[in-house]
């Protein structure tokens, strides 16, 4: 059973990163812990407040542009997020908390497309990187909008070419996949199947809503492969895993919807878990399971 | 406008309204988009045409749209003593405006509702007199991503808006103040902001907003909440003032809660812009906006089963935190209804916004298409509830007593639906509710208050059909923005369908509105 008593939940910058509901991931880790007899605590980072290093779960949400570039600032700032994660802390980073935890991740441009060139400098906490889908992702130049890397994180800029061949967008994509076009979010239900050290969770079902694309670097692996959706880039791989930092897209939020990923974060945590009653979030993921496919392909069909 | 041009609209004018009339004979609705896809079809500038030589006031936001439009339609009856032209309850896209507008009479002035994405385009149509703007949160992100994108369209909006265009703007929503700064003139009201969860960004900057002391202020840049001229005080007992510094004046409206008398302060400041200001007119104004007892079915209590059920609507977190303080106190059991269709955005992930903790120590319901959803964030929030496919059977299952029904856009559309379809005693009857000859005249058939029998929209299985009255077009899947016209040229093929898809068989919707052209282009045409 599990090794630990009590165990705190940050939940950073909700009021940067918050805009899907994300902040209920860290609402499903504190009560699941709590069934099983472990306190729980949920520390809510507002921006601007000090981020704490010894948590044991940190959750980041989805974000507007202007809030993501101001979390990645402070976050980058304090390197708080760094030092967690060295002493081994569990992240989950929804969407824009995915991107900004990457080697860079697009600035913001107007609705023409102005800007869309620049790059933000990510946290390097996850070896992905994130560029603005409207642009041909083969095409894209490396572009920083500061040349110099935080010392100690992420590749260096003679890997980066490699990095980018062998990364799994060049393996190609499956027939009939849909990827994000020309300046068209991805928008919808999705359906993964987990893959490698993650097959046993069973498949995880969630709603993305985003518009850039975030292509994997050695060293990361993805959460699985896409059923139905989007996902990364163009209906592959969905999410970004290295370490103890599970980065998706999938909002809903993501661990009300699969309960066992919720369990798989918090057995990183704490260790081994005590089984739950489940019946209702297990009834929800079986509906959504079934019928997610069948709805995106409806919204897809209606796109045409 | 030529000789042509007239003949052509009102052809569209016919053939829309004989359209609506099949439509709602089919069983299909009200008719309102079939007829106004018809109308916008045979002439494109059809809001422009039937909104020239009127008066029109657009009112806009996320929620309190409907029941604000009622509030100013009604008061604005009153003052003037003529008709006034007023949308279908929901049909607030262009489709649905121009069905309004096409069978009104001449000259009578208008008040309509708008969709929050499509007030720029809808505005560069119509030019209104008034620009009333509510509120901005989170609210269909499928459809309007994020809404920062929305206030930057409604900037642009209030920027183009004429000196004859009154700018009637919450003070205390910084999405909102910031879009609305950039107009000639504003008349500020402070109706108040319960959910901040939107606002504490800065529209202008992105630095934190802070809120003391019933204003706000961002930190960064120092954009403030301007001075209201108009604003909402709570009064004795709970009841709601619309303050001035010269004046105040008690609501007393039937329309329970804060967010009613706050919609009631910007329909109020509406008036005055429209109307000029005097003793006189805001008492006749607030008679009349008090005399209000139900909108399009919300805050109508029925009967079922013994039940005693009141009918509420919330659709995202900020008209949730409103609903909190309308709720009977506990232990009032609490039926919530969540769908997920494309009028309510299809991803309901806001349910976790809402802090449903406030209802433990009740018996809640949860009902509707996405019950499984609403039970599992209940489930976490450790509140006691049952799920029930059935909307009425959820009711029931609450019973009997008093319960408080509270549903989600299309949610509440089949629960009205269904309550019809059972002859559920209702509140009064749609005919009884369209009023004195006079008052908030409703052009032809298809206005009237309550939504009509419709329950052939919402058969189990029916994919994703847009309720009745939504004005939502058929496979509207994903609505494209507006604003995605702007950066086309008119006249170029690239053409925004009004709340259509991109799909295939869209023709006449892709026909029907071109791309807005400059304001320019429209005043030189009308001059």
């Amino acid at each position: 059973m599990a090794d630990r008593t009590a165990a705190t939940i940050a939940l950073v910058y909700p009021d940067l990163l918050g805009t899907y509901g994300d902040a209920g991931n860290a609402t499903v880790l504190a009560a699941r812990l709590r069934w099983r007899g472990i306190e729980a605590e949920v520390l809510t980072v507002g921006s601007g407040q000090p981020v704490p290093e010894s948590c044991d779960v940190y959750v980041l949400g989805g974000g507007e542009d202007l809030p993501q570039v101001l979390a990645a600032q402070m976050l980058a700032k304090t390197k708080a997020l760094h030092r967690a994660v060295q002493k081994g802390a569990a992240v989950l980073a929804v969407c824009a908390g995915l991107q900004i935890l990457g080697e860079s991740f697009p600035a913001p441009g107007d609705a023409e497309g102005a800007g869309a060139q620049r790059q933000n400098d990510g946290l390097g906490l996850l070896p992905c990187v994130t560029r603005r889908a409207a642009q041909p992702l083969s095409a894209t130049r490396r572009a920083r909008s500061t040349p110099a890397r935080p010392p100690g994180h992420g590749l260096g800029g003679e890997l980066w070419s490699a990095a980018r061949r062998a990364s799994l967008g060049a393996l190609g994509r499956p027939r009939g996949a849909r990827s994000l076009a020309q300046g068209r979010r991805a928008i919808g239900e999705v359906l993964v199947r987990p893959q490698g050290r993650w097959g046993n969770i069973g498949l995880l079902t969630g709603f993305e809503n985003h518009a850039s694309a975030t292509e994997l670097l050695p060293g990361a692996e993805p959460a699985g492969t896409v059923l139905a959706g989007v996902g990364n880039q163009d209906g592959t791989y969905e999410g970004v895993v290295s370490g103890r930092i599970w980065g998706t897209y999938l909002h809903g939020p993501v661990l009300a919807r699969n309960p066992r990923l919720a369990d798989l974060l918090l057995t990183w945590a704490v260790g081994e878990l005590a089984p739950l009653d489940d019946s209702e979030p297990a009834a929800l993921h079986a509906e959504r399971a079934s019928r997610g496919p069948s709805e995106r392909r409806l919204l897809e069909r209606k796109l045409q | 406008m030529g000789a042509m041009e007239h003949v052509r609209a009102r052809l569209a004018a016919l053939a829309g309204a004989g359209l609506g009339a099949l439509s709602r004979a089919a069983g299909q609705g009200q008719g309102s988009v079939v007829g106004g896809h018809a109308i916008l079809a045979l002439e494109p500038r059809a809001l422009s045409y039937f909104s020239s030589g009127r008066k029109v006031a657009l009112v806009s936001g996320t929620n309190g749209k409907t029941t604000t439009t009622k509030l100013l339609a009604s008061a604005l009856s009153a003052v003037t003593g003529s008709d006034v032209v007023t949308n279908v309850a929901g049909a607030n896209l262009p489709t649905g405006l121009a069905v309004a507008l096409a069978s009104a009479r001449p000259r009578s002035p208008a008040v309509l509702e708008v969709d929050e994405a499509w007030l720029a385009k809808v505005a560069s149509d119509v030019r209104p007199a008034a620009l009333v703007l509510l509120n901005l949160s989170r609210d269909q992100l499928d459809r309007n991503n994020e809404v920062r994108q929305v206030a930057e369209r409604w900037r642009r909006t209030c920027e183009l808006a004429g000196p004859g265009a009154a700018v009637v703007a919450n003070a205390d929503d910084p999405l909102v103040a910031w879009a609305a700064m950039a107009a000639p003139s504003t008349l500020w009201a402070g109706a108040g902001l319960t959910w901040k969860g939107d606002a504490t960004g800065c529209p202008r900057c992105g630095g934190r907003v802070s809120f003391e002391k019933g204003t706000w202020r961002c930190g960064s840049c120092g954009l403030a909440r301007p001075e209201p001229s108009i604003w909402l005080e709570a009064g004795e007992g709970g009841s709601w003032r619309a303050a001035q510094r010269a004046a105040s004046y008690e609501l007393g409206l039937q329309l329970p809660g804060r967010a009613n008398a706050a919609n009631a302060v910007m329909a109020l400041a509406a008036l005055l812009a429209l109307a000029g200001e005097s003793a006189e007119v805001s008492e006749q104004a607030l008679a009349a906006m008090a005399a209000v007892s139900e909108v399009a079915g919300r805050y109508a209590t029925v009967f079922w089963s013994g039940t005693r059920a009141r009918l509420l609507l919330a659709k995202n977190p900020a008209g949730w935190a409103e609903v909190f303080d309308m709720l009977a106190p506990a232990p009032t059991p609490v039926v919530v209804a969540i769908n997920a269709r494309t009028a309510d955005g299809h991803d309901p992930s806001w349910l976790w916004d809402v802090p449903f903790e406030r209802l433990r120590g009740r018996r809640v319901v949860a009902t509707g298409e996405r019950r499984l959803d609403l039970a599992v964030r209940l489930h976490y929030g450790e509140v006691e509830h049952v799920s029930e496919p059935d909307l009425l059977g959820a009711i029931t299952r609450a019973g009997p007593g008093g319960v408080d029904v509270v549903a989600n856009y299309t949610a509440f559309h089949q629960i009205l639906a269904a309550l019809r379809a059972k002859r559920a005693i209702l509140p009064r009857t749609p005919s009884a509710l369209a009023g004195p000859a006079g008052q908030c005249a409703s052009p032809g058939p298809g206005t009237g208050d309550l939504p009509g029998p419709s329950t052939g929209q919402f058969g189990p299985g029916t994919g994703d059909l847009p309720g009745p009255g939504t004005g939502q077009l058929p496979g509207s899947g994903q609505c494209e923005l507006p604003g995605a016209a702007k950066a086309t040229p008119p006249g170029t093929a690239k053409t925004a369908s009004p709340g259509s898809g991109k799909g295939a068989g869209d023709a006449t919707s892709s026909q029907g509105v071109t791309a807005p052209g400059p304001l320019a282009d429209l005043r030189a045409d009308h001059g």
